[in-house]
C-alpha cells in the first residue's frame, strides 16, 4: 500500500499487467450480472404491471383518433373550411364517402359516439344519415341538409374540425369542469355539469381530516403500546392488528351494520330513549359514514409507524427532562414529540396517500355526499356510456396531485427520515 | 395504444382461464345470480345434455360493452355469446363490435310456423340483437312501513308527507328522470319528447330535487331488496325479478307497484371474430326457441320475448305459484307501462349521465 501511494500517478496494475480497475471491473461483471438476474424478474414485473399501464393511461387520456381515423376524408376536407358558413359541397362529398366506408366496416358508430360526446343527439343524426347515404349521388350538400337539420349546425362542423387532431386536451378540460364553448374558446362548463373540481377538493379535505383524526387517535394508543409491559403491549398490538388483517369489505360492512338507521347504534339509542323512533340518526351513506369507516380502516397505518418509533425512545429521556425541572408537557413537547416526528410523518403520508385514492369504502358507505374522486373515476369506467378517456384524465390528475404532495412532503420532512416501522 | 390493447388482452386471457374457443365449448357471459341460474337451468343444462358442448359461464354482463370493446380492439375475442341490454347491444352494433344476426335464418320459427322475426314482441329485435326476456324496473315497497296501504302511483312516491320514509333509487339518470316527469304531470307518451328538451331536463331534475333529501342510492340489483328488508328504505326502485325472489323465497312483506313500470329487453349478442360460429348458431337456435324461453320463466319472473312462449309459462319450479301474474308482460301489469326508449338514451345518455352525476354529488 505504501508503495502504491507513492506511485499514485501511474495506474495500479494487476498481476497480469492490465490496470487494476479494469481487472476488477471484469472479475465483478459476472457477479453484477447474476445480481441483476435476481432483480430482473421484479423489475420486469414492475415495468409490465406498473409503469406500462400508467404510461398507457396517460396516453389514453389525450389520444383522440376517432374523427381522424373513421372520418379521414372529412377531416382533411374541413381543413380548408373557413368556419363562417355551412361547409361547401366537397366536405359533404367527403363525409358521404367516409360514411359509406364506415357503414361497410361498421365503424361509423365509433365516430358517431365521439361526436355525441360533444353534442347530445348527434349520434342519431350521423347514424340515420349514414344508413341513407349509399343511395344518394352528388351533389350531397342539399341531401344532407334535407335529411336532417342538424347538418346545418355550425357547431357540429366546428367540433369535427377541432377534434380531427390526434391529441386533444378535451378530456383534461372536462376533468377540471371546463370545455370548449360554441365559439371554440375554453370556458367553464355550465354549473349543472360541474362536479370534478369540487370532488377533487372534497377528496383532499376529507383525506386531510381523516389523517388528522388518525393522528389524534393513534398517538395515545401508540404511546400506550410502547410504554406498557411487553405482555400487555402485545395484547394491545393484536387488538390493533386484528382488524388490520380482516378483509376491508368485512370491516366496511360491519360499519354498515353498526351505523345504519335500523343498525346497532340507532337501536341502542332508541332503546335507551336518547332519541325517538322517528329521530334516528343518519350516520351512514353520507360524509360521516365515509369518515368513520375510513378512519377505522386506516388507523393501523398510523399506529404501526408511530409505535415502532416510540419503541426506540428510551424512557430515561423524559425522566431526565423532568428531573431537570421541565413541566411534563414541556418535557413531552420538547423532548419526546420531536423524536416521534419521523414516525408521525410516515404515518401521515401513508394514511393521506391511501385515503386520497380510496374507492371501495366511500362507494359502499359514502352515499352521495361522501364519495371521493376515485368513485367518479370508476363510474366513468363502467356501464354503457363509459368514458375511459375522461377516467384516464381524472386518474392522471390524481396521480400528479399525489406526486406533488409527496414532493412537498419530501421538501418539508425529508423522505429519508421517515420510519415506516 | 397497441401495447395497451395487447396488455389488456393478455390480462383478459389470463383472467378467463385461457378459455380458448373450442368446438365443444362455449363461453357465455351473463349477469350472474338468480338470472344466470335461470339460464343454466332452462338453456345450458338441456343443451349440454343434447350436444355434449360444455358451457362456461362468466358473470360480466354489467360491463359487457366495455369488455367487448376491449376484446375486439385487442383482436382477442374470448366471449362467444354475451347477454346484454338492448340499448348496449344497439351501441355495440353501431360500433361494429357484434355480428349482425339474420333472425329468420339463425332462429327457429314458432311451433305454428310464424317466422322468428314476427314471433318476437314488436320493437325488441335489433339488427345484432336476439331478445330473451322483458324485465321491468318499477317501485316496490315494504308493506310493514305502510299499515294503511302503500303508494299506488308514481305521484304517491313523490308525496313524502303521506308516505314518509327513505326512497332507494338506482344511481343512474335512466328511468328516474322519466318517473320524475310523470310525477310532475307529464303524459306517458310525451315523456321522452319532453326529456329531449333542456326545459324538460331542468323540470325532471327539479322534481328529483324535491325528494333528494329522502333518497339513498343503489347500484347493484341485489341492493334494493336488502334495503327494503332492513327498512333502510321504505320504497325502492328495483328489478321485478329481484322483488319476486324476495317475496317468494325469503317471504319478505314486499309489494310491487306496477304503476308506470318501465320495461326493457335483455338478450344475446355475438361478438365479431369469435371462433366457433357453427356451435354458437346451434346454441342460439336452441336457447331462443319457444319452449326454452317459456322454461326460463319457471325460474325467474321475467317475461319471455316470444309471443308464442307466453301461453306456455307455467308454475315456479317446485311450487304451485303461477308465474303469469308476476310477469312484466302480464296485461294487467302493462296497463300504464312505459317502454324504455333505447334510442333516446343512446343519444342523450352521455350528457344526462354527466349532469346526473354532478347533481348527485352536488
Amino acid at each position: 500500500m505504501a508503495s502504491s501511494r507513492k506511485t499514485s500517478r501511474a495506474p495500479i496494475l494487476a498481476a497480469d499487467g492490465t490496470p487494476l480497475k479494469q481487472a476488477l471491473h471484469r472479475s465483478q461483471r459476472a457477479e453484477r450480472r447474476r445480481a441483476f438476474a435476481l432483480v430482473a424478474p421484479l423489475l420486469f414485473f414492475l415495468l409490465i404491471v406498473f409503469v406500462v399501464p400508467i404510461l398507457a393511461m396517460i396516453w389514453r387520456s389525450v389520444y383522440n383518433p376517432e374523427i381522424r381515423g373513421y372520418l379521414p376524408q372529412t377531416a382533411a376536407a374541413l381543413q380548408e373550411w373557413d368556419g363562417e358558413d355551412v361547409p361547401p359541397e366537397p366536405v359533404f362529398q367527403a363525409m358521404a364517402a367516409d360514411m359509406i366506408v364506415g357503414i361497410e366496416n361498421r365503424t361509423i358508430g365509433r365516430a358517431a359516439a365521439r361526436i355525441n360526446r360533444e353534442i347530445p343527439g348527434a349520434r342519431s343524426t350521423v347514424m340515420r344519415t349514414a344508413r341513407k347515404v349509399d343511395g344518394w349521388s352528388a351533389p350531397y350538400r342539399e341531401k344532407f341538409l334535407d335529411a336532417d337539420g342538424d347538418w346545418a349546425n355550425l357547431e357540429l362542423w366546428h367540433i369535427l374540425k377541432r377534434e380531427s387532431r390526434l391529441l386533444t386536451p378535451t378530456y383534461y378540460l372536462l376533468a377540471v369542469d371546463y370545455e370548449y364553448n360554441s365559439k371554440g374558446e375554453i370556458a367553464p362548463r355550465p354549473e349543472i355539469y360541474q362536479v370534478y373540481t369540487g370532488l377533487f377538493f372534497r377528496t383532499a379535505w376529507m383525506s386531510i381530516l381523516i389523517t388528522l383524526i388518525c393522528v389524534v387517535l393513534a398517538y395515545p394508543i401508540s404511546y400506550m403500546l410502547a410504554t406498557q409491559p411487553t405482555r400487555i403491549a402485545n395484547l394491545l398490538l393484536i387488538l390493533v392488528l386484528l382488524p388490520f388483517w380482516t378483509s376491508l369489505l368485512v370491516r366496511t360492512s360491519a360499519w354498515i351494520v353498526l351505523l345504519q338507521q335500523q343498525g346497532v347504534i340507532n337501536e341502542l339509542l332508541v332503546a335507551v330513549g336518547v332519541i325517538g323512533d322517528d329521530g334516528r340518526l343518519r350516520m351512514i351513506y353520507n360524509r360521516t359514514g365515509t369518515i368513520v369507516a375510513m378512519t377505522h380502516i386506516l388507523l393501523p397505518f398510523m399506529v404501526l409507524p408511530l409505535y415502532s418509533v416510540m419503541k426506540t425512545i428510551p424512557p430515561s429521556y423524559l425522566r431526565a427532562a423532568k428531573s431537570l425541572g421541565a413541566h411534563p408537557f414541556r418535557a413531552w413537547w420538547r423532548v419526546y414529540f420531536p423524536l416521534t416526528v419521523p414516525g408521525l410523518a410516515a404515518g401521515c403520508i401513508l394514511v393521506f396517500i391511501l385515503a386520497i385514492g380510496y374507492y371501495i369504502t366511500p362507494a359502499l358507505v359514502g352515499g352521495d355526499s361522501g364519495i371521493f374522486i376515485s368513485n367518479l373515476i370508476a363510474q366513468n369506467m363502467q356501464g354503457s356510456s363509459a368514458q375511459l378517456k375522461l377516467a384516464a384524465a381524472l386518474a392522471t390528475i390524481l396521480l400528479v396531485a399525489v406526486l406533488i404532495v409527496y414532493w412537498v412532503f419530501n421538501k418539508l420532512v425529508g423522505v429519508d427520515r421517515l420510519k415506516f416501522g | 395504444m397497441k401495447r395497451v390493447l395487447i396488455l389488456t388482452g393478455t390480462v383478459a386471457a389470463i383472467a378467463f382461464g385461457g378459455a380458448i374457443a373450442q368446438d365443444k365449448q362455449l363461453t357465455i357471459v351473463s349477469w350472474g345470480g338468480a338470472y344466470s341460474k335461470s339460464q343454466i337451468e332452462a338453456y345450458h343444462k338441456p343443451y349440454t345434455e343434447k350436444t355434449g358442448v360444455e358451457i362456461l359461464n362468466e358473470d360480466k354482463s354489467a360491463n359487457a360493452l366495455a369488455g367487448i370493446r376491449a376484446q375486439v380492439e385487442a383482436g382477442n375475442v374470448t366471449w362467444d355469446v354475451v347477454d346484454m341490454l338492448q340499448a348496449d347491444a344497439q351501441r355495440a352494433c353501431d360500433e361494429g363490435l357484434v355480428m349482425e344476426v339474420p333472425h329468420d335464418e339463425w332462429l327457429k320459427a314458432a311451433p305454428d310456423g310464424t317466422p322468428a322475426s314476427k314471433d318476437f314482441i314488436e320493437g325488441t329485435l335489433g339488427p345484432c340483437f336476439i331478445p330473451q326476456i322483458l324485465y321491468a324496473t318499477m317501485f316496490a315497497y315494504n308493506t310493514e312501513a305502510f299499515p294503511d296501504g302503500g303508494p299506488q302511483t308514481v305521484v304517491d312516491v313523490w308525496d313524502v308527507e303521506k308516505f314518509p320514509g327513505t326512497r332507494a333509487l338506482q344511481q343512474i339518470p335512466q328511468k328516474n328522470l322519466e318517473w320524475a316527469l310523470l310525477a310532475d304531470g307529464v303524459e306517458t307518451d310525451k315523456v321522452y319528447e319532453v326529456l329531449a328538451t333542456e326545459e324538460g331536463q331542468d323540470r325532471a331534475f327539479a322534481k328529483l330535487d324535491e325528494i333528494k333529501d329522502n333518497v339513498i342510492w343503489w347500484s347493484e340489483g341485489a341492493q334494493p331488496p336488502q334495503m327494503l328488508a332492513d327498512k333502510e328504505a321504505v320504497i325502492a326502485t328495483a328489478y321485478n325479478g329481484r322483488i319476486f325472489n324476495a317475496q317468494v323465497n325469503e317471504d319478505q312483506p314486499f309489494e310491487i307497484m306496477w304503476d308506470h313500470q318501465m320495461f326493457e329487453t335483455d338478450g344475446w349478442v355475438v361478438p365479431v371474430d369469435t371462433g366457433n360460429l357453427d356451435t354458437i348458431k346451434d346454441y342460439l337456435a336452441f336457447a331462443t326457441d319457444t319452449q326454452r324461453l317459456a322454461d326460463q320463466a319457471k325460474y325467474i319472473s321475467y317475461g319471455p320475448a316470444r309471443k308464442s312462449s307466453a301461453p306456455l309459462v307455467g308454475m315456479l319450479e317446485g311450487t304451485d305459484i303461477d308465474m303469469k301474474p308476476h310477469m312484466p308482460t302480464n296485461p294487467k301489469n302493462l296497463e300504464t307501462a312505459i317502454p324504455f326508449d333505447v334510442q333516446f338514451w343512446a343519444d342523450y345518455g352521455d350528457a344526462l349521465e354527466e349532469r346526473f352525476n354532478a347533481w348527485v354529488a352536488g
